[in-house]
């Protein structure tokens, strides 16, 4: 297993943001979670990226407690996309790809040729090589994610999160990025978790999916199990028809709206 | 700053070593240069040939080389004028250095060594010192009291600020605020109450060069470079740290152990700057700004260039108010005034749709 979360639980001023949470994470496989606004989805990813720990229940990553771990070997495993990013000083891109490269670079010493290559690799493949001499200051929202997304990529770790990383993405950005991750998971066997406010898309590319409501896991499993009317009646409180789709060869939920 | 065309990673990363070295080289070369003319210029002048011969004579410890030359040169040079050079170089560069820290780590590129209360805690303790009349130390009292005044405030800071959200930038520039304005309610008490002291503090508050010893540019100097060492090590912490405290975390920093060493280490410097030459402005701040706009805001190369520039920019006002100018303005003053309307001009350019 990649993560084991067994009854993890974390609350926020007395209320329980998230809350007897148990899941695994399997190598090779692309996880999903949806959920409404609140529900305690980016929580979750602070919890699986250490930046908080739980009041309750514990984390295990590749059988470890998860704060048994160095920072610096937990930035060699866990990669993380942020649903916002902000940076105020003007660095160019590729400085910012290469802060990926930190963790495997000695304190005083310079990247080494291996650094330099997946640097340039990654920045292929995130569509951002064009940009590399820009400042990230300068980037609109959607390249400055793009940019952020090759920095994760550079980090090269089998365990890949994104939170809402495509959120600012047009879609051909968005499907390229999500099929790198895609890739990683069926070539290399890395795991990846994705947090999706697009439920289709979030089928369209997760073998998994977790579903969550105030805190709580409502759902979790194989997304043709998952993603049912009722689920989505229950969680989002919207009608919709869930349908395979042959031309895209996924699910696909279409929506009702109620009128006015 | 034209963009340069895109090219090879490899030979650009070469290309921006040499010009970093070359800008290194330039400043160096610049520095030393205003050592000499400055310490050959004032009310005595002293030709530069006869400087480099009595700095010489005091590396050797051999007085022979002073021979020949008016006997009270060597006096002037290494009794008067240079320690107050030095430790003006010295408080130059302290500050711009703790400026960049002070930036990086508050994530505001218009953050400097005062912007957290440090200045307000060392004034405060400076005048009380003053106002108390403090003699039990002998001369260091002022300085003592300031150099304890700012790691006091720090820790209140940090006290503050390090509730739920942790040492988040917004918080501890908040805090900042909140401890200087009470603090200089504080200094304001002070003066009222002071009476004919009034005159010492407020000059003391203006910032002066004059009149330091070899024991004021040592201290600056031990502080300094303490302080520039902690800061290169952490530089590579401190560039992931302008990505926000999580992204930095996901990259293996430390992210709270490397704000407080950080924080610490900048506020002993900047403390100690303005307790041998009390306050003096925009220093911290100007320097930075402008050495990121040449150099790019890789604190690694950030750090020493702008300790460099510092050190430049104040011995050149602290040579402007002591051997040019007519009489002697306050240097905190001059630093304002020549530094204000040039950062006004800075700001505007880039903000007026510069890339930077």
């Amino acid at each position: 297993m990649s993560f084991e979360l067994q009854d993890v639980g974390f609350s926020f001023d007395g209320k329980d943001v998230v809350d007897g949470v148990s899941v695994a994470l399997a190598p090779g496989k692309f996880y999903g979670v949806i959920g409404p606004n609140g529900c305690g989805k980016t929580t979750l990813v602070d919890l699986l990226c250490g930046f908080r720990s739980p009041q309750h229940g514990r984390i295990l990553y590749a059988g470890r407690p998860l704060d048994a771990y160095s920072k610096r070997h937990l930035a060699r495993e866990i990669a993380l996309v942020p649903q916002n990013f902000y940076i105020n000083f003007p660095f160019r891109v590729q400085d910012v790809v290469m802060m990926g490269r930190y963790p495997y670079i000695p304190r005083f010493g310079r990247p080494s040729a291996r650094d330099t290559d997946i640097v340039a690799a990654v920045m292929e493949s995130a569509d951002v090589a064009g940009m590399s001499e820009r400042r990230v200051t300068e980037l609109s929202g959607g390249e400055r994610q793009r940019v952020v997304f090759a920095r994760a990529l550079a980090q090269d770790t089998p365990m890949l999160i994104l939170d809402e990383a495509t959120s600012n993405l047009d879609i051909g950005h968005a499907m390229r990025l999500l099929d790198i991750a895609a890739r990683r998971v069926s070539r290399e066997s890395g795991t990846v978790l994705a947090v999706f406010q697009d439920i289709n898309q979030a089928a369209a590319y997760c073998d998994h999916l977790i579903v969550m409501s105030q805190g709580r896991i409502a759902a979790h499993g194989g997304t043709r199990e998952v993603l049912t009317p009722d689920a989505i009646r229950k969680v989002f409180a919207v009608e919709a028809r869930v349908y395979h789709d042959d031309y895209s060869q996924a699910l696909h939920v279409v929506y009702k709206s109620k009128g006015i | 700053m034209d963009r340069d065309p895109p090219m090879e990673s490899r030979g650009l990363g070469r290309r921006l070593r040499d010009a970093t070295a070359l800008q290194a080289a330039t400043l160096v070369v610049l520095l030393s240069g205003l050592f000499i003319v400055s310490t050959g210029m004032g009310y005595i002048q002293i030709p530069p040939a006869a400087v480099l011969k009595i700095f010489w004579g005091g590396i050797s410890g051999k007085p022979d080389a002073f021979a020949g030359m008016n006997e009270i040169f060597p006096v002037v040079v290494m009794d008067v004028r240079l320690p107050r050079i030095l430790t003006a170089a010295l408080v130059g560069g302290g500050l711009a250095m703790s400026g960049v820290v002070f930036q990086g780590i508050l994530l505001n590129p218009l953050a400097d060594p005062y912007t957290l209360g440090v200045s307000a805690g060392a004034a405060f303790g400076a005048a009380l010192a003053i106002l108390m009349n403090m003699s039990a130390l002998g001369i260091f009292s002022v300085p003592l009291f300031a150099f304890l005044g700012a790691p006091a405030i720090m820790k209140n800071m940090i006290y503050l600020s390090g509730g739920s959200g942790g040492l988040s930038s917004n918080n501890l520039i908040l805090s900042g605020i909140i401890v200087a304005a009470i603090l200089s309610a504080g200094i304001s008490f002070l003066k009222y109450v002071a009476d004919e002291q009034v005159a010492v503090i407020i000059f003391w508050l203006m910032g002066s060069f004059s009149s330091k010893t070899w024991g004021d540019a040592g201290l600056t100097g031990v502080c300094v470079a303490a302080g520039a060492s902690v800061f290169l090590y952490f530089a590579r912490e401190l560039n992931l740290m302008s990505l926000g405290s999580q992204m930095a975390s996901s990259l293996g920093v430390d992210t709270r152990r490397v704000t407080l060493i950080l924080l610490a280490a900048a506020s002993v410097v900047a403390a100690v700057c303005v307790s041998v030459a009390g306050i003096i402005g925009f220093v911290g701040l100007l320097v930075p700004h402008i050495m990121r706009l040449l150099c790019g805001p890789d604190n690694r190369r950030l750090v020493p260039l702008s300790f460099l520039a510092g050190a430049l920019l104040l011995l050149g006002a602290d040579t402007l108010t002591r051997a040019v100018l007519p009489a002697e303005v306050p240097i905190g003053v001059l630093t304002a005034l020549i530094g204000g309307p040039f950062f006004c001009y800075v700001f505007r350019r880039q903000s007026a749709g510069r890339a930077w």
